[in-house]
């Protein structure tokens, strides 16, 4: 017979070996599937997880993106993070995503064709603001109606869309743009560009961020009193209490620095990958982030590590469809599976298992 | 008298742990047989053995002579063995009938079962009415609700897991006299108790139990409290005394505090006043739920109270947060360990911190010096003898018992002008509880004041120079703790100004 005993405390050898043993995991079910479909498992697996990064014909495209897909993940899903280890959901990133790309590609687009050293940061700044601002809605509600912030934040993503859509067609429009909705390109335009910075590797400004966000959240729940008071707002709202935490502060400090950093990869994806705000101009990675977020535990070198993996998977994915022609539902499934295992593998780090004898009646 | 139940060389061992080691002793029938240890003593086990919730690695029970092995509490039903939990399982959107059918192989029609849950109560003196919903009922009905579950079955041995510890006197001593009925009618009694003076007015025998092995019987009548606590502890009982000292200035005063709780099930604090002065303890009696919560709450400042109500040291500090009045010396240790006054998940480091980082200055420009933390931790574990594996364990992973000497410790190492504390030995072991209280009264003696709300009127007794009771958010006028009769005491918790018509229970507390 086999039980679970909760252990007195989370084991911290398995919470960095249930997501390896995950994609191990995920890899078999992964492999069954495509077998099931027709395909050889072991190149369906090879072409999602290797050849984006290694193989000859490829990985000169394929890895640069790797970073490039990776970092709008890593810079949301950090700020997401520290309102989800307080017990405050975020749902609304996206939204805020496009908002700090709308607001970020406003101020570049009011100094065109102006060539300017301070244009960029200011960008930036407009960038963080934008999704600060959209973060504090949800935030305000919240604390002054006690209005979910869940639903709050995530209905302001499709308010956000139809503002997008709406400074598309209307006052951010490409004047020379023969009537196409959408921006002029930012990236074109020298100084609003987010250009790779290391020749190769995919790196713009927003990897840089992506990084550095990693390294102050790392630092602030660790070390800083604030951090620490996320952490037992999470833990336990009333210890926290206790302990003096203002809930409401807090409250507005973590929907406020997700907005941020979600507005910030927006900005960053506008003047360098996207280069302009089009009425598509949002791809998901702001709903992708959760699940980043979550398969890093929440903790902030997880969440580098999660968001290159579901980065790779999704590149190596698009490879796939295209050398195997799996469709693409195979590969949201084979995706889905990955957090399905992930969340299913969570349960060793609270609990033992151990094979029991059945006791004799 | 003939014997009920006979237990032969008990043993269970969990996990390489010996909970029981050759347990054996017998219960007689009609007698009332007390079982007493520490916590982590082996009672729980032993009884788990006894209503067929685990089974005994070696060792036998006879029942009436006959072998007694249960293998489920149902079977153990069957044979007439019936306990009352400690924590009760019940429903609270159920009548009390639903919920006496629900623990019920056959149940018979509703009609039927309230008219015997009506005759039962009547006829054992713990009035209930069938057709209440349980989520009206006080604690002390709640549990006349399982013991009447019990007795429906007519069982030949009732186990008793803490009875009394959510009883009000007055209520203790209805349970009393149903208990002595059931006993004159024969049914056996197994009673699981930490109150000494209960056991001796109530218990025909006892057995002793420490670290899994019985260490001695006695007769309760006969032996003092004070030797039955050293055969549990194993070890002479340091009992607190309480040094006399003039008090000095008062530290803190509430006038007047109107609080409505947000919770719709708090209690609202009407014009309550109080006042302690330097050296003084005062002890705040009442049964749980009326108002202790909330008290504790507007003095720790995690909830607010009218402008103007709270005065430390002359200055008005309602509007003050928990860590604005932890800076100015004002400090508590909530009731509820887990979850309150410690976080669960957490390391002791970081419970630490949880209310240290002010006073002790473990933190820098906001960045916590976990170094710092963990040595005030460690000292901390080793000043209270907080049993633990290492200060990084987490919080949850202690006994009760260890995670409240190490809650109470965090505040009394902190050096505080006033400490606040809800009862601080809830749940705990008799040296370890003699050890907190040792503790408060070492802080008052070094010119502190500390209030102490607390459900259990011998420790009040022991340690305050004044006592109050709550009452429906009301406090009674303070008094001098000396020479409190229990008469005066339960006048005092019942509200003195509406009750005199209140029944008082006749037995002296040792003060």
């Amino acid at each position: 017979m086999i039980s679970l005993i909760k252990r007195p405390q989370p084991s911290k050898t398995w919470m960095v070996a249930t997501p390896v043993l995950a994609v191990i995991v995920t890899m078999i079910l992964g492999g069954l599937l495509f077998a099931a479909m027709g395909k050889d498992p072991f190149v369906a697996i090879r072409t999602i997880f290797w050849d984006p990064l290694f193989s000859p014909d490829f990985a000169a495209y394929s890895r640069p993106q790797l970073l490039v897909k990776a970092a709008p993940l890593i810079l949301i899903a950090i700020g997401l993070s520290l309102g989800f280890k307080a017990g405050i959901w975020n749902i609304g990133a996206e939204g805020q995503y496009i908002m700090g790309a709308i607001c970020g590609a406003a101020i570049g687009l009011a100094f065109y064709p102006m060539e300017a050293w301070f244009i960029f940061p200011l960008m930036v700044i407009g960038g963080a603001l934008g999704g600060f601002l959209w973060g504090l809605i949800p935030a305000l509600c919240k604390t002054k109606f006690n209005a979910p912030e869940i639903l709050v934040s995530l209905m302001l993503v499709y308010f956000a869309e139809q503002i997008m859509i709406a400074v598309s067609l209307g006052a951010l429009r490409n004047p020379e743009g023969n009537g196409f909705p959408g921006s002029r390109n930012l990236a074109q335009y020298a100084s609003s560009a987010n250009p790779e910075l290391i020749a190769g590797t995919g790196a713009h400004w927003g990897v840089m961020a992506a990084f550095a966000a990693v390294v102050a959240a790392y630092v602030l729940l660790s070390k800083h009193m604030l951090g620490f008071q996320i952490r037992v707002t999470g833990e336990s709202p009333r210890a926290a209490g206790f302990a003096g935490v203002n809930s409401k502060r807090l409250i507005i400090f973590c929907l406020g620095t997700s907005g941020a950093l979600a507005g910030l990869a927006g900005l960053f994806e506008v003047t360098g990958p996207a280069g302009q705000i089009t009425t598509s101009f949002n791809t998901g990675y702001g709903f992708t982030a959760i699940i980043v977020a979550f398969l890093g535990r929440l903790n902030p070198i997880g969440i580098m590590l999660a968001g290159l993996l579901l980065a790779l998977t999704f590149i190596g994915g698009e490879l796939a469809q295209f050398m195997l022609s799996l469709p693409s539902a195979s590969i949201q499934v084979f995706q889905g599976m990955l957090l399905m295992t992930l969340l299913a593998m969570d349960i060793l780090v609270n609990y033992k298992i151990v094979w029991r004898k059945k006791e004799a009646v | 008298m003939t014997e009920l139940l006979k237990l032969q060389g008990l043993t269970k061992a969990y996990l390489g742990v010996i909970a029981n080691d050759h347990v054996g002793f017998s219960i007689a029938k009609g007698e009332v047989h007390a079982l007493l240890g520490e916590n982590g003593a082996g009672k729980s086990t032993l009884v788990k053995m006894i209503y067929g919730l685990t089974k005994p690695d070696s060792g036998t029970m006879t029942l009436h002579g006959a072998p007694y092995a249960p293998n489920s509490p149902q079977a153990a039903r069957a044979s007439g063995v019936a306990m009352v939990f400690q924590h009760f399982s019940l429903f609270e959107a159920l009548n009390v009938a639903e919920n006496v059918a629900l623990g019920m192989e056959n149940p018979p029609k509703m009609n039927d079962l309230a008219r015997s849950i009506r005759e039962v109560s009547h006829t054992y003196g713990l009035p209930l009415d069938p057709h209440r919903t349980v989520g009206d009922l006080s604690a002390g009905e709640r549990q006349r609700v399982e013991i009447i579950r019990c007795l429906l079955q007519d069982p030949k041995l009732l186990i008793m897991d803490e009875p009394t510890s959510v009883l009000t006197p007055q209520e203790v001593e209805i349970l009393f006299t149903t208990l002595r009925k059931l006993q004159s009618e024969g049914t056996s009694i197994l009673y699981i108790s930490h109150k000494l003076e209960e056991i001796r007015s109530l218990c025909d025998d006892a057995t002793i139990l420490r670290m899994g092995k019985v260490v001695g019987t006695c007769d309760p009548k006969t032996t003092t409290a004070r030797d039955m606590a050293e055969l549990m502890v194993g070890e002479t009982l340091h009992i607190p005394t309480r040094e006399a000292k003039e008090s000095g200035a008062e530290l803190l005063s509430v006038q007047g505090i109107e609080f409505a709780p947000q919770s719709p099930f708090g209690t609202r604090l009407k014009n309550l006043s109080l006042s302690v002065k330097s050296g003084e303890i005062l002890g705040i009696g009442g049964v749980a739920g009326n108002g202790q919560d909330e008290l504790l709450s507007v003095l720790s400042g995690e909830a607010k109270a009218q402008s103007g109500s709270v005065v430390f040291e002359g200055q008005d500090i309602s509007t003050l947060g928990p860590n604005a009045r932890r800076a100015l010396g004002l400090l508590s240790a909530p009731e509820e360990r887990l979850g309150h006054a410690a976080a669960p998940n957490m390391s002791l480091i970081e419970n630490t911190a949880l209310t240290a980082t002010i006073r002790k200055k473990l933190s820098k420009n906001n960045f916590i010096n976990w170094s710092k933390t963990e040595k005030f931790a460690q000292e901390i574990i080793k000043t209270f003898d907080v049993r633990t594996p290492s200060a990084n364990a987490a919080a949850r992973s202690l006994s009760g018992g260890n995670l409240q000497k190490f809650v109470i410790g965090r505040e009394v190492m902190q050096d505080p002008k006033v400490l606040v504390v809800n009862q601080p030995t809830w749940g705990v072991d008799a040296s370890a509880a003699a050890s907190i209280r040792q503790a408060l009264l070492d802080l008052a003696a070094g010119g502190a004041a500390v209030i102490c709300i607390s459900q259990d009127l011998d420790e009040l007794m022991e340690i305050s120079d004044h006592f109050a009771a709550l009452n429906e958010g009301k406090l009674s006028v303070p008094r001098v703790a000396k020479g409190l009769t229990v008469d005066e005491i339960g006048l005092m918790m019942g509200g003195a100004e509406t009750s005199s018509d209140t029944q008082i229970a006749g037995h002296e507390v040792s003060a």
